[in-house]
């Protein structure tokens, strides 16, 4: 089912927690709600629900409008942060849960349920754990519980607000991957919310970059990625190096003067190419202060020669290997790709 | 096969000396003056304690006794979480107010709550006045001073427990289209549940004892609004101290059974329902 958010805006007293928020999300997109917290993500997510009602502006699921629906006969598939099981229920009864609520006249039979839940329960891999009472269950265990419990209704529209953000690294790579399966077997409309970039690129059809209630950027993760539209997604879609410059008949040049127009250009680490050698006119001189080796890559952090600021680079190990680089050495750094915005009153 | 084990290992010493204190102190301060009630009854006979405890008008006194007191922490129990709801959940000038004075009949001299309620619903009393039928002097009567006594301990149960509840499961609960009531009998019952219990049992318990604000409005007429306690005082203003001890002893059965089993029920709830 489609989503369409109109013109929705929120206030929480002073605090202005979402502006004009129009947003059309197709039928089966797995979207991703990413922004720093404070964003207004949450709540936009918390107003699709029903849990929160917006100030004014439309909702419409398919054609239909949902914005005085009740959040009980929205028909939507809520995964909350920190799982809010039955705590009193067993795994089967929490997923049963929302089938066992229904009407005498909707209710399919025990029967029915039971089954349903047994194919629930296997599908997140916890067939085992049907008797088990929420407590008896690690992190990860209980969300996919809670993901089950969500999916036993049949919701026509998938919310998740930070689903993964309560468990350790590990769990939440292995449940992300296992959500995007999820979604991709049963295309089930799904926006979910997240401040980790990492998990949005990874996983979304498409990014919805927030900041300060509202939008910044929507795009597929390539687009949001590659090609930033401001300096504040540049800056939350991963780490960045800010070479501050100027401009000269439309060309950025490092080292800013009072001659010219003050430009900025942001650099991603993977993009700074170190050298032995001067070898073009624009590379900086920098020292390496710190060398860390993570796994494949190899993170160096250098303070640049001219302005004492500080640069990240990361380069393959091989590449290391071949420039047999030392803390405290002097190199050349050189942006191989930057993306030049002029500042306004954004500050990094 | 080793010496079973029944001390677990703990980080935190001094498991044999904060036992041994709680032993000793629970004994100095309850078990000793109990002890001492079934000591002075066994110097009566067999046929005379039993002539005693089974007297008609001390059988009727045990009945409206517990069954006041059964009666009293009922309502406790509805009305104290209704109270321990409005004022987790709303807002409203005077809440401080309400929130202090739901702890008074803890505060109040009992005798003053007797006298106070005995004046409101007596026949001519503000209140009694207006109801049909009689209040103040009946067994009805009895089981207000009781509820009144009563009051706090449901509402102090309930209300942290309602106050640590999670939203968010009440929210899951309407998202997954369960009705209001639904939500509330299905998911906060069954979180209030075990303190909604210990509440009951304390004020059942603390209901058993009462005598100073029954006395007053319970009119004291044999076979009918006699409670136990005050058929005991009756018994020590005769100088027949054997028969009090008697009495209260049996009392004193009869309510640990009861204790024990509700007890034995919160631990029941608390197994199936407080999983945290």
């Amino acid at each position: 089912m489609s989503i369409q958010i109109k013109d929705v805006s929120k206030a929480f007293g002073s605090f202005q927690a979402l502006q004009d928020i129009n947003l059309d999300i197709e039928t089966g997109e797995l979207v991703a709600l990413l922004g720093p917290s404070g964003s207004g993500k949450t709540s936009l997510l918390r107003i699709i629900a029903g849990l929160e009602a917006s100030d004014n502006g439309v909702i419409l699921f398919g054609d239909e409008e949902m914005t005085h629906i009740r959040t009980t006969e929205r028909k939507v598939g809520f995964v909350f942060q920190h799982y809010a099981l039955f705590k009193h229920m067993t795994v089967a009864d929490n997923v049963a849960y929302g089938l066992k609520v229904r009407s005498k006249k909707e209710r399919p039979s025990k029967k029915e349920i039971k089954e349903k839940v047994k194919e629930l329960l296997s599908l997140v891999k916890l067939d085992a754990f049907a008797d088990r009472y929420p407590s008896q269950l690690s992190g990860g265990q209980r969300q996919r519980v809670a993901l089950a419990r969500a999916l036993a209704v049949e919701p026509k529209v998938l919310l998740l607000d930070e689903p993964f953000g309560a468990l350790d690294a590990k769990v939440r790579k292995e449940l992300r991957r296992w959500l995007r399966r999820l979604h991709d077997d049963f295309h089930i409309t799904s926006i979910f919310v997240t401040h980790d970039q990492e998990e949005a690129l990874d996983v979304a059809d498409r990014i919805v970059v927030m900041n300060e209630g509202k939008i910044e950027q929507i795009g597929s993760p390539e687009e949001v990625y590659e090609h930033p539209n401001s300096p504040f997604v540049y800056d939350f879609l991963g780490n960045v190096n800010v070479f501050h410059g100027r401009l000269e008949d439309g060309t950025w040049r490092n080292g800013a003067d009072s001659l010219h127009q003050q430009a900025l250009a942001y650099v991603r680490p993977h993009d700074v190419a170190i050298e032995r050698q001067k070898s073009a006119e624009d590379a900086v001189q920098a020292e390496i202060v710190h060398i860390h080796v993570v796994g494949r890559t190899v993170h160096v952090e250098l303070k640049q020669g001219d302005t004492d600021r500080f640069l990240e680079a990361e380069l393959t190990k091989d590449r290391y290997r071949e420039l047999d680089l030392k803390p405290g050495e002097t190199v050349f750094v050189r942006p191989n790709q930057l993306k030049v915005f002029i500042p306004e009153d954004y500050s990094i | 096969m080793a010496k079973k084990k029944w001390k677990k290992h703990s980080i935190l010493p001094g498991f044999g000396l904060s036992l041994g204190f709680t032993t000793l102190y629970v004994s100095l301060l309850v078990l000793l003056p109990l002890a001492m009630i079934f000591v002075n009854t066994a110097s009566m006979s067999w046929a005379d304690f039993w002539a005693t405890v089974t007297e008609p008008r001390v059988v009727a006194s045990y009945k409206l006794s517990f069954g006041a007191a059964f009666a009293a922490a009922c309502i406790n129990v509805v009305f104290g979480v209704l109270i321990a709801w409005v004022l987790v959940r709303y807002s409203f000038p005077g809440k401080r107010v309400i929130d202090g004075l739901v702890d008074l009949p803890f505060a109040l001299p009992t005798a003053v709550a007797g006298i106070a309620l005995t004046t409101l619903y007596a026949e001519t009393g503000w209140v009694g006045q207006f109801l049909s039928f009689k209040v103040a002097f009946t067994p009805i009567g009895i089981t207000i001073a009781l509820t009144f006594i009563g009051l706090p301990f449901v509402v102090r149960m309930v209300q942290p427990v309602l106050q640590n509840f999670d939203q968010e499961t009440k929210e899951a609960s309407a998202i997954l289209g369960a009705s209001r009531l639904q939500t509330f009998v299905k998911v906060i019952v069954p979180e209030i549940l075990p303190a909604a219990l210990t509440g009951f049992a304390l004020a059942f318990a603390r209901a058993l004892g009462e005598y100073g604000s029954v006395v007053f409005i319970a009119g004291n007429m044999p076979m009918k609004t006699e409670i136990t306690p005050l058929l005991i005082m009756t018994k020590l203003e005769q100088y027949d101290y054997e028969g009090a001890t008697a009495i209260a002893a049996v009392m004193l059965v009869i309510s640990f059974v009861l204790l024990l089993f509700i007890n034995g029920l919160q631990w029941w709830t608390n197994r199936k329902f407080a999983h945290s």
